[in-house]
């Protein structure tokens, strides 16, 4: 049985003047342990995706599924993290990490420990009493993912958590979040539009297209790029490879004279 | 001069400038107040203006020792500290709280939205009459005005605030699976808290006005009482003094309300 499930899902946005259909048929699967990217331009329905996946949203037709489960019925078992940290700003990073337990009221002994063990093996210690705004954009993501990771969620889904932090940050995050999905084993979805952080993070690249978003292709990651850090898999000799490949499926999806 | 000697002399320097410059405005502030009671003095006395109806700070003063003294300053000040202080609390309570049933229920604020923007155009204190009749000529009806001048421009800010709190935070709860009060608790509210204390310092005015017009048509007691008395009686002595006594007591619950939120806003700053 396939860990996740995304079966004919279809999803129309209503408005008082029109329907927009953000996304079209799309089904895919995703193995237990394995990342996977969601890749595309603007306007193809990643975030629809991620929402409907988490639960958040219901899609118009099509269910998913994981573990055999609809995943509007599971609880805390998807964790979500944004593109930007939105740590609760009035909260010091102790009461933002617990939050989630908080919500789920299991704030245990033995998951607090868990917690703020998680926090200092991301290279945040002592930090547990400030607040968000003392930290710099990449210990803030850190925060946000220990927050996310607190829980035990399942599947992670990640929805550009680089994107807003300067080039070296974004680089060094990509390293230690692999490295830590990759000793808890967790199975995670990466929405990005960077395609190098696609190639170097995952195991397979879904590739959308717009308007309607549609399921493009699907792209098999090597297995000696799958098996190197994010930073050594973009030094790799086999990466501008897989790097043009999916550029120039990329450039076949955008009309000419959009640009 | 070594360079390290060098920034510490410059740096000395410019704590010097920032401490001259706070002298001169506590100095321009003193003199403001000395020309403006000395001048007012001076005025009464030459007569320049009518000392029968402007009053004098030294008959003010004097007014204010002898009413001390037999205590009934301190009686009328008790009234309406009480009287605005509950009206505050409550009309910022009750705003609030209707707010956040707005927030709950969207389909009901859609429903309240026209009767809201009717009350909050609404001279609140036209309903003084009103309340007097229908609650008695007491303290009860006295801080019922104080509050309900506040309740209605309190419920629409702060819902206001209530509904632009970014959706984000939101979703964060909901990924952990949130229920609505959860939602409430966690983002809502705290991040409303900044809005929530500047209507406090707006409800502080506000009942002060409520209260002081609700003394007028009572009058029995109060300050209001003692302005709408001297003004009958031609004591304008006894509204100057009731005045000042306002502006003090006004600027002091001012103050409270600002260390309120010191208190009550912490992000780390």
């Amino acid at each position: 049985m396939d860990f996740l499930k995304v079966d004919a899902v279809h999803h129309t946005y209503f408005t008082k003047t029109s329907a927009v259909t953000a996304l079209s048929d799309v089904s895919l699967d995703v193995e237990e342990g394995e990342f996977v990217s969601f890749l595309g331009p603007s306007g193809c329905g990643k975030t629809t995706l991620l929402s409907i996946i988490a639960g958040l949203l219901e899609p118009t037709e099509g269910t998913v599924t994981l573990e055999g489960k609809r995943v509007e019925t599971a609880e805390n078992e998807i964790g979500y993290m944004l593109q930007q940290d939105y740590l609760f700003p009035w909260k010091n990073i102790e009461e933002n990490i617990l939050l989630g337990l908080k919500i789920g009221n299991s704030v245990t002994p033995a998951k607090k420990a868990y917690a703020l063990k998680l926090l200092q093996e991301m290279g945040l210690k002592g930090v547990e009493s400030q607040f968000p705004k003392q930290l710099s954009g990449g210990m803030r993501q850190r925060v946000a993912l220990v927050r996310t990771l607190a829980t035990g969620p399942k599947l992670l889904m990640l929805d550009e958590p680089f994107s807003a932090l300067d080039y070296q940050t974004k680089l060094k995050l990509e390293d230690l979040v692999s490295d830590t999905l990759k000793s808890f084993g967790k199975t995670a979805i990466l929405v990005t539009h960077d395609i190098g952080e696609a190639i170097s993070m995952s195991d397979r690249v879904f590739l959308f297209s717009a308007r309607p978003g549609q399921l493009h292709k699907t792209f098999e990651i090597p297995k000696e790029l799958r098996d190197e850090t994010p930073f050594n898999a973009r030094n790799h000799e086999a990466y501008p490879a897989i790097f043009q490949t999916i550029w120039k499926e990329l450039e076949s999806l955008e009309p000419a004279g959009e640009r | 001069m070594s360079p390290q000697e060098n920034v510490k002399y410059l740096h000395q320097k410019y704590l010097q400038s920032l401490n001259r410059e706070k002298k001169w405005v506590r100095f321009y502030q003193t003199v403001i107040f000395i020309v403006f009671f000395s001048g007012w003095e001076l005025a009464s006395q030459k007569q320049w203006i009518d000392p029968l109806i402007f009053s004098a700070p030294s008959k003010v003063w004097g007014l204010f020792l002898t009413k001390i003294q037999d205590g009934t300053l301190m009686v009328d000040l008790g009234y309406t500290l009480s009287e605005t202080v509950f009206g505050f609390i409550l009309g910022t309570f009750l705003g609030t709280f209707l707010a956040a049933i707005l927030w709950w229920s969207p389909m009901l604020s859609k429903i309240a939205d026209p009767y809201l923007v009717v009350l909050n155009s609404m001279p609140k204190v036209a309903l003084g009459p009103i309340l007097i009749v229908a609650l008695g000529p007491s303290f009860t009806s006295i801080v019922a005005m104080g509050a309900i001048i506040s309740i209605i421009i309190t419920t629409i800010v702060v819902y206001t605030a209530f509904k632009e709190v970014d959706p984000n935070y939101i979703k964060v709860l909901q990924t952990f699976g949130a229920n609505r009060f959860q939602i409430f608790r966690e983002a809502i509210l705290p991040a409303s808290f900044p809005t929530i204390i500047s209507t406090l310092k707006v409800n502080v005015g506000l009942s002060w006005v409520g209260v002081i017009v609700g003394e007028f048509l009572v009058s029995s007691k109060g300050l209001g009482y003692m302005i709408i008395y001297g003004f009958q009686v031609f004591n304008f002595t006894l509204v100057m003094l009731s005045l000042l006594v306002i502006a003090i007591f006004a600027t002091v619950m001012y103050q409270l309300v600002e260390l309120l939120e010191r208190k009550l806003i912490k992000n780390g700053s």
